[in-house]
């Protein structure tokens, strides 16, 4: 059972990692990473979101009927969500202006969900919590490695100080602007997962159509699609 | 603001998926062909459309601070209300569409298939929504901005699907094939996206 | 029915199968009232806390806007050095129409009782209506008004930044500006919240002769040598769309559609004059 604990816990980290193996909850996550603090704290709302919606799902799991099951997780994930988004407007405002809609689209974040149908539907609570904080923090490597290279080659900055300094403060380096608009944070993810399959040669997905030598191609009829 | 200069802005400019992120998952896990690329886009448009004024409605009307005056309550601010109300709709509207094609329109049920119910968890929807209550648009508006952005997702998931299935006959790097290269080619997508954003109407 | 009766007295509720009927709307019913208990007990529990902060962020920005910082004071003890009024955006008039303290000049532009919708035309700034009245912050020096400082609003390239202009007392000379809330992209046009920008704008001149307004953000940077450098800022590098939305929102809020008329008060000295009867007539 520990075992088991164990890897709903640390598997999500980084072999099967919601973004990167699962194409799970991007889509909020690129838009608040031009800033680490900001990256930060999206992470921590998800985490958390995630872990008491695994938690909560999990405990009632035995007496949900399958006709509505899809929506009593919708219900539970959004009440969750609404009390974070208020706990933020009220002990962290500044933060809470800076992700603005974002903390909404938790609600919308296929982790989120995604985790409650394929696991607290069928597993206990406390692993399923576990399970909920191990995806939540596969979900924040990824937003904190793109959030640390777009913060700091963006603007010469890690969490507000200054690490390298920019020239129109009479520094050296030359931020790069496109770091902070929306296509650079796509290639960087693209290169972390190259990155996470080169460790892990058994994520890399299979082609659709296979380069072939001219003389096998007989023997084996083209690619498959 | 024009509608006509909104509704280019929402197609181009502000397009949901490569300027916002919005309905990533679903950007990059259906874009393999351009039919279920267009199938999905196409359910989108339509979903869009008619969610994004229904909730803008729906917060106009209730929600909104003062919008009860005309039940006597005019000091009432349920706005916090907004998310879970506007998932609802979207959650009950999709069921409903779903009914309503399987009943009357069976050859468009068939075509769209299993990606009605997964438009429930598709962020660009409740996105729409979000930024419509943020940008205080009014009911005509409304109804032109959750056309023009379902159209600007449809057509940014046709294109890339488009780009995929030329992709495939391309040696790309082990590590890179598939999610990896599709990422990278949406970013470089995007970044085409962005020469519209000098476009000023 | 009489099944589920029957079923319900024996097991009781949670032993229903879970496809039964009763219990499906049992379930969602319970689950209603749950989340409805947590949810709305959250938000009312928070709620004070959240107008407090953003009461006290308008204040702080109005105080950071005016210069006014103090490390030993509170915001609402500094806040008292400042008076706000309302003016009558068509005539330029201080009036007591509405309450000062409690009007919204942002949240009156989409009542109908206070809005004035705005044609293409007028509308520079891309904010389609603005409110018939405006808030005036005063920092008053005794009797005299040493600082004007007035909301701003306009569309940059993503969104509508909020702010405010502090003018010293001729209502010609910018003393600072301050942009609180915006979506701008941060790095690009997210630098107008930079203070060294911020600071760049200190002691520019609003208008020239003729009164008309025509301080704005150049593309570059402006050196003492540029002709009318006293009517330029320095341009955000990379955010030529959010500079532009700046100097436009600049335009359109000093200009004859919104505080025009009363900054040519100001300057004509007439509605100082009426502040210091006002003053006056309070302690009278």
């Amino acid at each position: 059972m520990a075992s088991e604990a164990r890897k709903a816990l640390f598997e999500p980290l980084v072999s099967n990692n919601p973004i990167a193996l699962q194409i799970l909850g991007i889509c909020s996550a690129l838009a608040v990473t031009t800033q680490l603090s900001v990256a930060l704290i999206m992470c921590l709302a998800l985490t958390s979101v995630t872990a008491f919606s695994n938690l909560s799902i999990s405990l009632i799991r035995n007496h949900v009927p399958s006709s509505i099951r899809i929506i009593v997780q919708m219900t539970i994930i959004a009440s969750l969500v609404i009390v974070v988004d208020q706990v933020l407007k009220a002990y962290a405002f500044d933060v809470s202006k800076k992700l603005a809609v974002f903390v909404g689209l938790i609600i919308t974040n296929c982790i989120v969900m995604g985790r409650a149908e394929a696991y607290a539907m069928k597993n206990g609570p406390w692993n399923s919590f576990l399970d909920g904080i191990g995806n939540g923090l596969g979900y924040s490597v990824i937003l904190i490695i793109v959030g640390t290279v777009r913060e700091l080659f963006g603007s010469g900055s890690l969490l507000g100080y200054q690490i390298l300094s920019p020239v129109s403060e009479g520094g050296w380096y030359v931020p790069n602007g496109l770091m902070l608009l929306a296509p650079s944070a796509f290639i960087i993810i693209g290169l972390t997962i190259w990155g996470i399959r080169a460790f892990y040669p058994e994520q890399v997905e299979k082609p659709d159509f296979e380069m072939q030598n001219a003389h096998n191609t007989a023997a084996h009829g083209g690619g498959s699609h | 603001m024009d509608l006509l200069s909104l509704a280019i802005k929402a197609i181009f400019i502000e397009n949901l998926a490569l300027s916002f992120f919005l309905g990533m998952c679903t950007f990059l896990a259906v874009s393999k062909k351009i039919e279920t690329a267009f199938g999905l886009g196409f359910a989108v448009f339509v979903v869009l459309a008619i969610t994004v004024p229904i909730n803008n409605l729906i917060y106009q009307n209730l929600l909104q601070e003062g919008a009860l005056a005309w039940a006597g309550l005019p000091n009432v601010d349920l706005s916090f209300l907004g998310l879970i109300s506007y998932i609802g709709v979207i959650a009950a509207l999709v069921q409903i569409l779903e009914m309503f094609l399987d009943r009357f329109v069976p050859v468009l049920y068939t075509a769209l298939g299993i990606f009605l119910p997964l438009i429930t968890v598709n962020c660009a929807i409740l996105g729409a929504s979000l930024f419509m209550v943020e940008r205080d648009y009014t009911f005509s508006e409304s109804v032109v901005y959750g056309a023009g952005s379902g159209i600007g997702w449809a057509m940014a998931i046709v294109a890339l699907a488009g780009i995929r299935e030329k992709l495939k006959y391309s040696d790309v790097p082990d590590g890179l094939e598939g999610l990896g290269i599709t990422f990278i080619t949406v970013g470089l997508m995007a970044l085409g996206f962005l020469a519209f954003s000098g476009i000023q109407l | 029915m009489k099944m589920n009766m029957n079923m319900l007295r024996q097991g009781g509720f949670f032993h229903l199968p879970n496809d039964n009927i009763v219990k499906t709307i049992g379930v969602a019913t319970l689950l209603c009232l749950l989340c409805s208990v947590v949810v709305s007990g959250a938000a009312t529990i928070l709620k004070p806390q959240q107008v407090a902060n953003k009461l006290l962020d308008k204040k702080s920005n109005i105080l950071t806007v005016a210069g006014i910082v103090d490390a030993n004071k509170t915001v609402d003890e500094l806040f008292t050095q400042i008076e706000p009024r309302i003016v009558d955006m068509a005539s330029g008039e201080y009036t007591d129409a509405v309450d000062a303290i409690t009007f919204d000049q942002r949240k009156a532009a989409n009542d109908t009782e206070y809005r004035i919708d705005l044609d293409k035309s007028q509308d520079i700034a891309s904010i389609r209506g603005m409110s018939k009245y405006g808030n005036v912050y005063l920092l008053r020096d005794g009797n005299e008004v040493s600082k004007i400082i007035l909301p701003i609003k306009g569309y940059g390239l993503w969104s509508t930044m909020y702010g405010f202009i502090a003018l010293e007392s001729d209502g010609q000379t910018v003393s600072g500006i301050t942009f609180y809330e915006h979506g701008e992209t941060p790095g690009l046009g997210g630098e107008i919240e930079n203070e060294k920008w911020q600071a760049s704008w200190s002691g520019k001149q609003l208008s020239n002769a003729q009164g008309e307004p025509v301080l704005s953000v150049i593309k570059g940077n402006v050196s003492s040598a540029t002709p009318g450098a006293e009517y330029k800022i320095d341009g955000l590098a990379g955010a030529t769309l959010t500079s532009n939305g700046v100097s436009n929102l600049i335009k359109f809020w000093m200009g004859k559609n919104a505080f025009g008329p009363y900054l040519e008060r100001v300057r004509s000295g007439k509605a100082q004059a009426s502040v210091n009867k006002l003053l006056n007539t309070e302690k009278g």
